[in-house]
């Protein structure tokens, strides 16, 4: 337990940055020109009109008009049905069906499926993938995440956390050490994985990583894909193939406490069945799919049944019309 | 930092600059979430004037300041740099700190906590720098850019009048931005009185509280508000007392303004007021405790409807094809004309529930405001002095 420990300890020494370490912007520019690098941003999005405007307004004049760090910035969207993709567009973003990508593989619901069908469509070294939904949109949440990729060749995958407090009013507050994280995902990684215990806020949805990295993940296409990335990449290139920066804070809407049971089962499945693959455990009979949750109306409790299912996507590296468009 | 040297040309040159400027759309915008986005209640501005500070400097501007009452100025060096223009914009904003002040961004439009007043603003100030470089306009003159702090309130102007008092620089015609609205001509400042009288209880006896005392006295001034002539009001702005629903407030205040294009009336009306506070003292008795506060004055002032800035502006705005009205200021704008400076408050785009969580901007319209600014500039630029009225 000591070497692990110390292990830990060294890699948040080593690979935990703090956004304003990378204050320098024309410094960043500079490095990533010079390593030949090129950064896509993707948003992935379902139903996003109120936040996702700001999002590009911000990225494409910080990032690509005042300091050229991005070469692209795409929405990737589900199927919105109000109007986040006339904003997006209306703002400068390349936007994009997630059903239109690789239309003979079928159309999958998730966010997951948005990510993986981004490595096909968008073109860069880099992937940041933001989540559309926040609030306090800063250039940071894309530049500090490339950041240690850029200056550091050896670190892969870099993850956001946000540890700042945070004063907050209604129904705003800080995701810092988010519910689902607490209460399943840090317990499941003490007991299984304990290194990645390290990474502060493994569910973040802003994270940054390299081509050769994501194209050889296979990826869930629903809760589970952030949960996944994590014990894959872990299983080949181990801790030291990750870093996280702290973005200080993050504000979105809370999700309701029902939602987060469904986010917990989709994230338990993916988690099991990666234990399974790994031969980390045996004999675990057939789960079940349906997540049950009940609602009460007066003394009498209704079922409220969900089936969720993890589907995965194979590693973009084994399709054809991958490697061709990308000379793989 | 300049592009060129191509020589401003006034007219209708407002026309091609709105065309222009839609190459800086997005670093405008971005500029307008970040402005909205940084809490600058009246007092407490210093991180909306480090943006400010920050913008400037990239913009290689020269004597970059930050003075004593928090204001930040940056200087464009002129070619001849024989005169000075200023362009002001107050960077406080109505709302505290805690406020929630995050910007929503829809189609062809902004919302959010002091957008319109006056994150715009700050946002156009701080853009005007890179505008003047994609528009190729290079002045004569050296332009001053100015975010000015404590407008508001109790504010009373200090960050403006510190300024004038004590850069010591002449300064031959100004310009304040305002994010609301594009229409406006203001080009005339009113009389103006801002007090608050509080009313205070210590004893046990009054059922009350200070209701009945504070009810009493809004219907007084609201009494005076009535008998005055339409040129004079009397605003009462808020009133303030208790904390629940079943106990009487033990104090309470009362906000007013009262406002008028004639000279000497504002004074003759504060006078009134005086009087009606200290008749409610005498007659509440011991007790109750009523005490006036006059925390803001400006004198009336008036550039004239004649003056070749104002026709030039109402010019602009036609060939722009917006219909102009005229609209007194009580902001900047009087101590400018107060000070002798030939002075307009030019609004940079539409927008509506100013001073509510929602406050809109209207994007399209941003581009007409810019470009009405930029043709001002070019105008008095140009503007021969000795053809100034005094």
């Amino acid at each position: 337990m000591p070497d692990l420990d110390q292990r830990i300890s060294r890699w948040l020494e080593t690979n935990t940055f703090h956004h304003s370490e990378f204050w320098d912007m024309q410094e960043l520019v500079r490095a990533k020109r010079e390593a030949g690098l090129t950064i896509s941003l993707c948003i992935p999005t379902l139903n996003e009109e109120k936040t996702i405007g700001k999002e590009i307004i911000v990225f494409k004049s910080e990032l690509m008009d005042r300091y050229p760090l991005l070469d692209e910035i795409a929405v990737i969207d589900s199927g919105s049905t109000d109007r986040t993709l006339e904003i997006a567009e209306s703002f400068g973003a390349d936007t994009y069906l997630s059903s239109e990508i690789l239309p003979q593989y079928g159309s999958k619901p998730g966010k997951g499926e948005n990510l993986w069908k981004a490595i096909h469509q968008l073109r860069g070294d880099i992937l940041c993938y933001v989540d559309a939904d926040i609030k306090n949109i800063h250039a940071k949440f894309a530049s500090a995440l490339v950041a240690p990729l850029i200056y550091r060749p050896e670190i892969q995958y870099v993850k956001a956390f946000y540890d700042r407090p945070l004063a907050v009013s209604d129904d705003l507050r800080p995701s810092g050490g988010g519910r689902v994280t607490e209460i399943l995902v840090r317990p499941l990684f003490s007991m299984f994985f304990p290194e990645l215990t390290a990474l502060i806020q493994p569910l973040s949805g802003e994270y940054a990583v390299r081509r050769e990295v994501l194209e050889q993940l296979p990826f869930p296409v629903g809760y589970g894909v952030e949960t996944s990335h994590l014990i894959d990449l872990y299983r080949t290139g181990g801790l030291d193939a990750f870093a996280q920066t702290d973005l200080d804070n993050r504000v979105h809407r809370n999700q309701p406490t029902r939602d987060l049971g469904r986010m917990a089962f989709g994230i338990l499945q993916t988690f099991v069945k990666r234990l399974r693959d790994y031969g980390m455990v045996k004999d675990l009979p057939e789960l079940h799919g349906l997540f049950r949750q009940f609602q009460a109306e007066g003394h009498r409790h209704e079922q409220i049944t969900r089936e969720i299912l993890e589907e995965e996507r194979p590693p973009m590296i084994t399709l054809p019309e991958y490697r061709e468009r990308h000379g793989r | 930092m300049r592009k060129g040297t191509a020589k401003a040309r006034p007219g209708e040159a407002a026309l091609s600059h709105r065309e222009k400027l839609r190459r800086l759309r997005e670093i405008l915008f971005a500029n307008i979430v970040m402005a909205g986005e940084i809490p600058a209640p009246t007092g407490g501005e210093w991180r909306i004037t480090r943006f400010l500070s920050d913008r400037f400097t990239e913009s290689g501007l020269a004597h970059l300041s930050l003075d004593q009452a928090g204001n930040i100025a940056g200087v464009l060096p002129g070619r001849t740099g024989g005169r000075t223009l200023l362009v002001v914009a107050h960077v406080d904003k109505i709302w505290s700190e805690g406020d929630d002040h995050t910007v929503s961004v829809g189609v062809g439009q902004m919302s959010g906590r002091g957008l319109a007043d006056n994150g715009l603003g700050v946002a156009a100030l701080a853009t005007l720098p890179l505008i003047l470089e994609e528009l190729d306009v290079e002045l004569d003159a050296n332009l001053v850019l100015l975010g000015t702090t404590r407008s508001f309130g109790r504010g009373d102007l200090a960050g403006m009048r510190f300024f004038l008092e004590n850069s010591g620089q002449p300064i031959d015609a100004a310009l304040c931005l305002e994010g609301i609205d594009l229409e406006r001509l203001s080009y005339a400042s009113l009389g103006m009185a801002r007090g608050e009288i509080t009313v205070s209880t210590t004893g046990e006896g009054a059922e009350s509280g200070v209701v009945a005392t504070l009810a009493a006295l809004v219907r007084s001034l609201l009494d005076i508000h009535g008998r005055e002539e339409p040129e004079t009001r009397i605003l009462v702005g808020s009133v303030e007392a208790g904390s629940g629903h079943s106990v009487p407030p033990r104090g309470g205040v009362v906000r007013f303004e009262i406002r008028s294009h004639k000279a000497g009336r504002v004074a003759r009306v504060e006078e009134e007021i005086a009087a009606l506070v200290a008749a409610a003292e005498e007659r509440e008795g011991e007790g109750i405790e009523v005490h006036l506060e006059m925390i803001a004055h400006r004198r009336p002032g008036n550039l004239g409807a004649s003056h070749p800035l104002v026709k030039k502006a109402r010019e602009t705005l036609a060939l722009l094809g917006i219909d102009s009205h005229v609209v007194p200021s009580v902001s900047e704008l009087a101590l400018l004309l107060d000070h002798g400076i030939p002075a307009l408050t030019l609004g940079i785009t539409k927008g509506e529930n100013r001073h509510s969580p929602e406050e809109t901007i209207r994007l399209e319209p941003i581009f007409d405001g810019l470009a009405q600014i930029v043709a001002m500039l070019q105008f008095l630029d140009t503007l021969d002095s000795a053809s100034e009225p005094s």
